[in-house]
């Protein structure tokens, strides 16, 4: 049966508002410019304007430096999501291939790959991220590569405890009995079975990404000003969060609506797909 | 219990062993010379820079210079400080030892609160009143609301209200400047608490949260199970079913999550750290950075990959207590 992907969203009973949620978010980052209701760089007058509260003229208000703080949040969204969108790439396609390697071979190597793993999960994210970060300035194409390359090893974990579950399934022998390369065994027998483990994992790592993104960027550490992201927005704001609450406030709730957005379609996927792993 | 205590110390050596391998791979992945765009711009001075050369063996082959990473490394060996003008050990051994109050305060008010929390909540339904099931659930939706909000954002909003607004509790820091030093010993150890209160109390907030998730649904599994309906049927105190047939089964899990969870823990204290001015290891790691102090940044990585994995044993240790079937067998 061939399912297309919005049967598939139906059928799985993905929450309507999570889909409208990323709809809305994905629109604002591919079409953003043409909402958006000023320049996100442009200082609107150098005298009175700046810290302005919520208006009719500024409805999320403005910056210390004048700026439409809206038209900033629109777009942040697209560096917020482009670099979160292309880490988890990364993330899948490293993760992929070293759990399938590592799940297919039950030599040394699978040992090997998977004590590096083990070695990746005890040192920090953050703190690796930051000494990555200490190279120099970021631009948000490094940023999307050394988040892709801190993501990965939990996907790797994911990949090979299913690759290895599936290779005792009935249909991998049949195919083993007809003679298939071991290749052809894994990219077609193996590896499409595994696609939803790895859309329920890519998923909740797009979750992840994003505050994390917002939080080196809130430190002054990701992406360099005076390019808008979610996160540098709020750092524009945290120093007088009393005084200007609105710098801080939306970029929070847009982090927060599209994190919260990503976690409901990954954990209803996983209930669908890993029915004994789900915690509420 | 000796066998397992061994084979899973060995385990950690050898996991940290090939971490700081991977420490080592990143950094030199990243394109460009591992200090060009660090501290050696044009100012500084050229016998700096050839003593950062020599110590980092960068005018050596690529083999060479993983040995001698990964041989500094373990002897503790981790260069010199470039914008404090120390040992990076010697930095490091001052401010360990605030990250792990503040830590160790936050985690154990966050587990303990966080497992009572949960198995609270994971023995709420109807059958209990419906008022205590109701907020239970309300509980519920608050934790996952927290859970979703970046730690940046918690603790912002936590300085806020009760320091900025409320003035309940210092604005940052560990000591009261100027003062701490006046002060008689008791008074200092009041001083250092009331510093420690809101950041540890933030994290114990995020960690609890997570630690309830986990912890309902565990309960909620055991309560399911059938020696509690024996146990009940026996007469046994409902109290007692609950903490000692219920509470004490669900408990492994959680253990072995809360090491799971360390390394994203010591990221989100990076973020308590910074945001509370306490002078960690998480705040020097962002000093050392937006300073290019890549010594400092290396250093501050390897130790506490090395506490992060020390934190992870004394969760197996603590699930292996917990459920002494761990010890027998793999995994």
């Amino acid at each position: 049966m061939i399912a297309t992907p919005a049967a598939t969203l139906r059928g799985t009973g993905v929450p309507r508002a999570a889909i409208g949620v990323l709809a809305v978010a994905l629109f604002v980052a591919l079409f953003g410019g043409m909402l958006s209701p000023y320049d996100p760089n442009a200082f609107n007058g150098i005298a009175g304007m700046q810290n302005m509260p919520p208006s009719w003229a500024h409805p999320f208000g403005t910056d210390g430096l004048s700026r439409d703080v809206l038209s900033r949040v629109i777009a942040g969204a697209r560096i917020s999501l482009g670099v979160g969108a292309l880490s988890v790439f990364i993330a899948v396609f490293v993760g992929t291939a070293w759990g399938a390697v590592a799940g297919s071979t039950d030599s040394w190597l699978d040992d090997l790959l998977m004590r590096i793993v083990d070695a990746m999960l005890v040192i920090p994210r953050v703190l690796l991220l930051l000494v990555l970060a200490s190279a120099g300035p970021m631009s948000p194409w490094k940023l999307a590569l050394a988040l892709g390359l801190t993501a990965w090893p939990p996907m790797s974990r994911v990949v090979r405890a299913q690759v290895r579950a599936m290779r005792q399934r009935e249909w991998v022998l049949a195919a083993r009995a007809l003679g298939a390369t071991p290749t052809r065994i894994l990219m077609r027998h193996v590896l499409p079975g595994v696609m939803p483990h790895i859309a329920v994992a890519a998923t909740l790592s797009f979750a992840s990404v994003i505050p994390l993104e917002a939080g080196l960027s809130f430190l002054g550490l990701g992406v360099r000003p005076p390019t808008a992201s979610w996160g540098n927005i709020m750092r524009d704001g945290a120093d007088r969060m009393l005084d200007s609450w609105w710098m801080l406030l939306f970029p929070a709730l847009a982090i927060l609506a599209t994190v919260t957005a990503f976690n409901a379609v990954g954990e209803r996927w996983r209930e669908v797909f890993e029915p004994h792993q789900v915690v509420r | 219990m000796l066998r397992f205590l061994l084979g899973r110390l060995a385990q950690a050596a050898l996991v940290l062993a090939l971490a700081v391998s991977v420490v080592f791979a990143l950094v030199r992945a990243a394109p460009g010379d591992p200090l060009s765009g660090s501290a050696l711009d044009a100012t500084t001075a050229p016998a700096t820079r050839e003593l950062l050369r020599r110590q980092y063996a960068l005018d050596r082959p690529l083999l060479k210079q993983y040995t001698h990473f990964v041989g500094n490394a373990l002897r503790g060996e981790l260069g010199m400080s470039l914008s404090r003008g120390r040992p990076v050990a010697q930095v490091l051994r001052e401010v360990v030892p605030n990250t792990v109050l503040l830590m160790g305060t936050g985690l154990l008010i966050g587990i303990l609160g966080g497992i009572a929390l949960g198995a609270w909540q994971g023995s709420r339904d109807n059958r209990n009143s419906a008022t205590s099931a109701r907020v239970a659930r309300m509980s519920e939706r608050l934790g996952l609301a927290i859970i979703a909000t970046p730690e940046y954002i918690v603790a912002t909003v936590m300085l806020t209200l009760f320091a900025a607004t409320w003035r309940l509790f210092p604005i940052g820091g560990m000591v009261t400047l100027g003062v701490h030093e006046a002060m008689g010993p008791a008074q200092r150890v009041a001083d250092v608490l009331w510093h420690l209160a809101l950041p540890a109390l933030t994290l114990a907030l995020i960690v609890g949260a997570g630690v309830a998730r986990y912890q309902r649904t565990e309960m909620r599994l055991v309560l399911s199970q059938p020696f509690i309906r024996t146990a009940r049927a026996k007469g046994v105190p409902e109290a007692r079913v609950l903490v000692h047939h219920a509470l004490r089964n669900a408990l492994g899990p959680v253990i072995t999550l809360c090491g799971l969870l360390l390394p994203s823990l010591v990221g989100g204290a990076v973020f308590v750290e910074a945001i509370f001015a306490w002078p960690g290891m998480g705040r020097t790691m962002v000093d050392a950075v937006t300073g290019r102090d890549y010594p400092l940044a290396i250093g501050a990585v390897i130790v506490s990959s090395v506490l992060v994995a020390l934190g992870g044993l004394l969760a197996d240790v603590a699930a292996a207590v917990a459920d002494p079937r761990l010890t027998r067998g793999r995994r």
